[in-house]
């Protein structure tokens, strides 16, 4: 047997991967039902989605607070009472609040199910935000704040993110102590009230799912729950730093590490380059054997890790390296990253090189389709955004067809040294 | 229900294979029987540093990621105190190119020079990243030197300090594969869309001819029991004074492991346990506290830590703390509380097998512990725990003369 040959492969690229089926149906209150059942497992999980993110807020941190607090309490019980109740039945009940929406996720088993919808509804149509709630809440955000500030790694993010956007707009603004100590209760519950509407709602459900399963959403969730609200549409303008070099010391000269952000803004999520623009960011930083990781750390060791990634929202993005490196060697990174940049605009991948992020791209797309959670999960993320399954058959199909030179015109167009902020937090 | 099928090759190695015809993917996982409790004292942090150097090249494959992105695959590692455990996730069209890979590299690693010099740096960036750079980075290390005085527990996966890694030599790297890496020190699982037949004709052809090599045999001292209460103080550059606790537990096949894992879930599995419902919401002495252990093979440690809100005394926080821990020694817990903490678990477990990869990941580790089946048998042995278990646990393990406290202060500025 020889070794040194490699066993054949089946070029992922060839495969035809079909987007799982995602059923759809309507509570009696409009309210749009979408779901993956199996019947492999006992577990399900199931999520409430709101257009209630940090986009639609007047203050910061309320949207945050709205969502947190949402199992804080209500008329008839306390937020321990919540709590147990959840947690006798061995369920997860999780809060998530982003820029555009925020998500009530209910992990459990199957059976327990009927116990826990009830308790749901209750909450979702009678939260109360008790006040010595928002007070706790307030003091422990403000404790771990004051934590997370001694981190490069956290202030890198806050301060890159003001960079590209502006310190007023949603993708730019962050939480600080001002805006938890200004946190009041009327506002949160106004918040409550307009984002948590029914007619804001959209359910996203996978797993073992009962035969009943409609009917149980119905009965708790199909009524005109949370008068119906307008969503109020709020626009603001993106207002960019005008210097692209940062150079923050944070911990008086005692880190050892510094943390390392290098961004450009770019559109949007429908931006018709995304699809072409995801390759050729895998190509550059998007996976383990990219042209970053390849050179800063496997060949330097400047790292224990570089990624670049393309962050996309509705009406904005940002294309963004980021790792972390001894602050003696931080300048040589950002050094590295730039000369990484001018070399895909200058050379034309490798037909092999091309081929392998091809397949390793298919490789990722079949794993992150494996199951009905993960199937849900990229289906919710398409449905929210508006998208449908035109847009994964026209990402796979481009990842099947793209070219070389097409890639390096892409770079050409977004990979420009002068259009990235760069920063480094010490 | 998970099943699979078990067989061993003539050179020792043990294969399981778990079926599943539901996903187009297939896992390969490769479990070594070593961990950083195999460790010298003057050269920690050599088996994670090793399990940097699997990805150098082997003896006939000088690149191990390529070819593995190449087909459709990705690929990770962890190195915990105990054990080293390699997973590849790829289309099962493709299952060869793993075997392949896996093989080679169990047969001899290249041992390159570079590929040593670099992973040393990667390593030492990643000790900066997660243990000096990081505000209260260094608890964890000061907490298991106090715990530990004779077992190799006594330091982190990531090493003692940073020049045990710095200092690795090419010789060092080639003993230590050859006393660890090798057929009878490992376990091979194979999961997902895949044929028993056909794996074990695979294994055959590609592990078959490895030499098996010596098992190795590990000959720990046990750490001796603890007599009196230990206590440390420290003061660093961060905004909150942190109260650390540790006691020594059962190891992983002690029947009162069940009870020890359902303890700290009762303390602080959920916002409704006791340590955040009394210290956090009802008396206001913490931001934030947890109660965890890590599910050491060894006698592990159980660690209670949390940070003191701005003001409150570390006296006071403690002597709290003291009090959970005195009410589960002396009162028995209510069904309905221990009832809540076994539903979490049986929740927990039926999550994780929903899961090829943490199917795969945890057939592994029970065939290190004796047994694939057990990964079937441990809801019964939560469910088999009774509030008389709870206390009698509590008894043994929260014993004043058991106790490391670590008191961590913010430095004034």
């Amino acid at each position: 047997m020889d070794r040194k040959q490699p066993p054949i492969i089946k070029n992922a690229a060839d495969f035809k991967i079909v987007l799982p089926d995602c059923k759809h149906f309507q509570l009696d209150n409009k309210i749009p039902v979408y779901y993956i059942p199996s019947n492999q497992q006992e577990t399900l999980q199931l999520q409430w989605i709101f257009k209630a993110g940090s986009w639609y807020e007047s203050t910061t941190s309320i949207a945050l607070s709205a969502n947190k607090l949402l199992k804080s309490g209500t008329v008839d019980l306390s937020a321990l009472e919540i709590e147990e109740e959840i947690e006798y039945y061995g369920a997860f009940l999780s809060l998530r609040c982003y820029h555009e929406i925020a998500s009530i996720t209910l992990h459990c088993l199957e059976k327990q199910l009927p116990h826990l919808l009830p308790l749901i509804r209750t909450i979702l149509t009678g939260a109360t935000y008790p006040k010595e709630e928002i007070a706790l809440f307030k003091k422990n955000k403000n404790q771990a704040l004051s934590v997370n500030t001694k981190k490069s790694e956290f202030v890198a993010n806050q301060l890159i993110d003001t960079y590209l956007f502006g310190s007023y707009h949603p993708y730019g603004r962050h939480s600080s102590h001002e805006a938890y100590d200004a946190l009041q209760r009327e506002n949160i519950l106004a918040f409550f009230q307009q984002y948590y509407a029914h007619n804001h709602c959209r359910i996203f459900a996978a797993g073992k799912l009962s035969k009943t399963f409609e009917q149980q959403l119905n009965q708790y969730f199909g009524d005109a729950w949370n008068e119906k609200k307008s969503l109020l549409q709020k626009k603001y303008p993106i207002q960019p730093a005008l210097e692209k070099k940062h150079r923050k010391n944070i911990t008086n000269s005692e880190g050892v590490q510094g943390a390392v952000r290098i961004a450009t803004p770019f559109p949007n999520r429908y931006h018709p380059d995304v699809p072409k623009l995801q390759i050729l960011n895998t190509i550059f930083g998007g996976y383990f054997g990219s042209r970053l990781m390849s050179n800063i750390r496997e060949d330097k060791g400047y790292t224990y890790g570089i990624y670049s990634s393309l962050n996309l929202f509705a009406k904005g993005g940002s294309l963004m390296i980021q790792t972390e490196a001894g602050t003696d060697i931080c300048e040589n990174v950002v050094e590295e990253v730039f000369k990484e940049m001018d070399r895909l605009k200058q050379e034309r991948v490798q037909e092999s090189e091309l081929h392998l992020v091809r397949n390793y791209i298919m490789g990722s797309m079949l794993g992150a389709l494996d199951g009905c959670f993960k199937a849900i999960r990229y289906w919710k993320n398409l449905i929210i955004s508006d998208l449908d399954e035109k847009h994964f058959y026209h990402s796979i199909d481009t990842i099947k067809h793209i070219q070389a030179d097409e890639i390096q015109e892409l770079a050409q167009k977004y990979l420009d040294e002068e259009q990235f902020y760069n920063l480094i937090v010490t | 229900m998970i099943h699979f099928n078990r067989f061993r090759l003539t050179n020792g190695l043990k294969v399981i294979v778990h079926e599943d015809s539901t996903t187009p993917l297939a896992v390969v996982n490769v479990l070594y029987d070593v961990g950083a409790r195999d460790e010298r004292p003057n050269q920690t942090g050599f088996a994670h540093l090793f399990e940097h150097l699997m990805f150098g090249g082997s003896k006939n494959i000088p690149f191990y990621d390529e070819p593995l992105q190449r087909a459709g695959g990705n690929n990770n590692a962890f190195t915990t105190n105990d054990m080293t455990d390699y997973y590849i996730q790829l289309p099962a069209q493709n299952l060869e190119t793993a075997f392949w890979l896996e093989s080679d590299r169990m047969l001899s690693l290249a041992f390159t020079k570079k590929s040593l010099e670099v992973q040393r740096k990667v390593v030492s960036e990643e000790f900066k990243e997660h243990y000096i750079n990081m505000p209260y980075g260094d608890a964890g290390k000061i907490l298991r030197e106090m715990t530990y005085k004779k077992h190799p527990y006594q330091w982190l996966t990531i090493g003692r300090e940073l020049s045990h890694i710095e200092g690795a030599q090419l010789e060092d790297v080639k003993n230590f594969f050859h006393l660890h890496y090798n057929p009878s020190n490992a376990i091979l699982v194979v999961g997902g869309n895949v044929k028993t037949e056909d794996v074990k004709e695979k294994a055959e052809k590609w592990f078959g001819s490895i030499p098996a090599g010596e098992r190795y045999e590990r000959k720990l001292e046990p750490e001796p029991e603890q007599t009196a209460a230990r206590q440390k103080e420290t003061t660093a550059n961060v905004p909150l004074d942190a109260f650390y606790r540790n006691y020594p537990i059962y190891d992983r096949l002690d029947h009162r492991y069940y009870v020890v894992d359902l303890i700290t879930d009762l303390l602080s599995g959920g916002r409704s346990a006791r340590l955040y419902q009394s210290l956090v919401k009802d008396q206001q002495l913490f931001s934030q506290i947890t109660c965890y252990h890590y599910g050491s093979l060894d006698a592990g440690m159980l660690t209670i830590e949390g940070k003191l809100i701005k003001g409150v005394k570390m006296r006071e926080a403690e002597k709290a703390v003291e009090e959970e821990l005195r009410k589960l020694r002396e009162e028995p817990v209510e069904k309905r509380e221990l009832d809540k903490v076994k539903n979490r678990i049986e929740s927990l477990i039926a999550f994780e097998d929903s899961e090829l990869l943490s199917r795969c990941n945890s057939l592994a580790f029970y065939e290190l512990l004796g047994d694939a089946h057990m990964i079937n048998q441990e809801s019964e042995r939560y469910e088999a725990v009774t509030p008389d278990d709870i206390l009698n646990v509590s008894k043994e393990i929260f014993k004043p003369q058991h106790s490391n406290t670590l008191y961590y202060f913010s430095k004034q500025e």
